[in-house]
């Protein structure tokens, strides 16, 4: 009898694969409202599967960051557009054809990745590990750390110059 | 009771969990329908009338003393409410957009009944620990789901596909989305100090250590009006405010469809007073009572304690709806980012140096 946690692998591994197939083809709508939906479902999936690894933090940040607030903008954003034309225009060949190579090369890849990966030993589970992940972040990659916080303080100066109309 | 010890380990687990899912569940629903009740009895009071005093099922009237007074108390108000909520028509209007509009009233509110799956409710009943999930990132479990229920109110005004709604559902992502960074902002320096995300472990942190609330005033007061924001209740009612956009998202809802988006923001009320008095009221506890129960009847009074202080926060929710005005848009703006931010910012950086140099 297969344990709990592979059927649950396998269930949230499937839904992540088909909403993120109905979030960029979905053959029954082409209502970007509904797309976006259907990301908001891949990434909760995605939290499903993040627990199952045990990694509860990012699980529970994945959620909170990506499902709760980027996807709220995003949907606020959509929804102010003119949804009309979006829903009403053809796929392009062009298009389709950059897509296709696209898939090939990263399905490629994960094949090449995944046949000569090397099983992992039993790595042991870490129970509460919000403080490990912080260690880790503020110790061993403190460098990459600092540099985000700066890239992401850049993005926001970006973004207050570009809303404010004129500069004094 | 003793057959129970020998089950299998996994069927036990699996047994107390559903009982206290039932419990928490059926709890959290009578909670809801009484809610109504009390908000209508207050709101009464409040301006001067006696509120719902005749609902009564025909046989009350034939108790002598107790039938006239449980009938003037309204206790069979809520019965009456739910029926006529169940039997009235549920109309679509044609413009709508169906599927959305059918599913999002339900997701406006599950995530505030799935909140409650990580508050402990109470020390522990015969060993068994009174939390549904005892998450080791608890909180951050109920900032995530908490966040979701904005889709609800979201896919509500887009469903609706008329003006009014759509306003109410745009101010409302807004809106929830900078309240959340305030009230997130606010937990911080509990976690600081407690050093866990346990909600567990706050609660036996407060029992040692004196309640939160005296430790962290400011995080309390940033926590509980960003309560108010996040469970769009008045002074907050921005995405309804019936004055200005009829009944903003839900103006085109009826019957049991717009039942679930009022059973949503009480629930979401309770979760909020739950939540408050984990983090800063010591949860179940109270000095002289903190440790874990031995017996059954100390396990139901730390529940008793807990739904106590619950009790607290409900009738403060309801009772400031009834007391203040609503707010403009540009000062509940105002109010989260250029306030209530820094403040909690601020906070932050305080508890940081005061735990630094306290420890060691």
């Amino acid at each position: 009898m297969p344990q709990l946690t592979d059927l649950l692998f396998y269930g949230f591994a499937a839904l992540t694969l088909l909403f993120g197939f109905l979030c960029v083809a979905n053959p029954l709508s082409r209502n970007p409202v509904t797309s976006a939906m259907f990301l908001v479902l891949t990434i909760i999936s995605m939290a499903g599967l993040f627990i199952l690894l045990h990694a509860f933090f990012l699980a529970a940040v994945q959620v909170l960051v990506y499902a709760g607030a980027v996807m709220v903008l995003f949907l606020f954003v959509i929804m102010l557009l003119d949804l009309k034309e979006e829903e009403r225009r053809k796929l392009r060949k062009f298009t389709v054809g950059l897509g296709a190579v696209a898939v090939a090369a990263i399905a490629g890849i994960l094949i090449k990745a995944t046949l000569s990966a090397v099983p992992l030993a039993a790595g042991k589970a870490v129970e509460g590990n919000t403080k490990p992940l912080g260690v880790a972040l503020f110790t061993q990659y403190l460098l990459p750390f600092e540099i985000l916080s700066i890239l992401l303080l850049v993005a926001m100066v970006g973004v207050i110059l570009l809303s404010k109309k004129e500069l004094k | 009771m003793d057959a129970i010890k020998y089950l299998d380990p996994s069927v036990q687990f699996i047994l107390f969990s559903v009982l206290k899912i039932v419990f928490v569940f059926g709890v959290t629903m009578t909670a809801v329908a009484y809610a109504v009740l009390v908000e209508r009895k207050i709101s009464a009071w409040i301006q001067d009338r006696p509120g719902p005093n005749r609902t009564a099922p025909f046989f009350v009237q034939f108790i002598p003393v107790l039938g006239p007074w449980l009938t003037r108390l309204g206790i069979f108000q809520p019965m009456a409410d739910g029926l006529k909520f169940i039997l009235k028509e549920d109309f679509t209007p044609s413009y709508v957009r169906t599927i959305y509009f059918w599913v999002a009233p339900a997701i406006a509110c599950v995530p505030a009944l799935l909140t409650m799956a990580v508050i402990p409710f109470g020390s522990q009943i015969g060993g068994e620990k009174m939390v549904i999930a005892d998450l080791n990132v608890g909180i951050l479990y109920t900032f995530g789901i908490v966040s979701l229920g904005v889709y609800g109110i979201v896919l509500a005004g887009y469903a609706s596909n008329s003006k009014y709604p759509f306003l109410g559902s745009i101010r409302s992502s807004a809106q929830m989305i900078s309240y959340e960074l305030a009230m997130g902002l606010s937990v911080v320096p509990i976690f600081m100090l407690v050093g866990d995300l346990n909600l567990s472990s706050v609660i036996t942190y407060q029992a040692d250590h004196g309640w939160n609330i005296l430790k962290q005033p400011v995080s309390f007061i940033i926590f509980l009006i960003a309560a108010f924001a996040e469970t769009n209740r008045l002074p907050f009612d921005l995405p309804e405010s019936e004055t200005e956009l009829v009944g903003g998202y839900h103006t085109e809802y009826s019957s049991m469809k717009f039942a679930l988006f009022f059973l949503g923001e009480y629930a979401a009320m309770i979760a909020a007073s739950a939540m408050m008095v984990t983090l800063f009221l010591g949860g179940w506890t109270l000095p002289g009572l903190s440790d874990p129960a031995s017996s059954l009847l100390g396990g139901l009074l730390h529940i008793v304690i807990f739904g106590a202080k619950m009790g607290v926060f409900m009738v403060i929710f309801i009772w400031v709806r009834w007391m203040l005005p609503r707010f403009r848009y540009d000062q509940l703006m105002d109010l989260g980012w250029r306030r209530f931010i820094p403040l909690a910012l601020a906070n932050i950086l305080v508890t940081a140096l005061v735990v630094a140099f306290t420890n060691k």
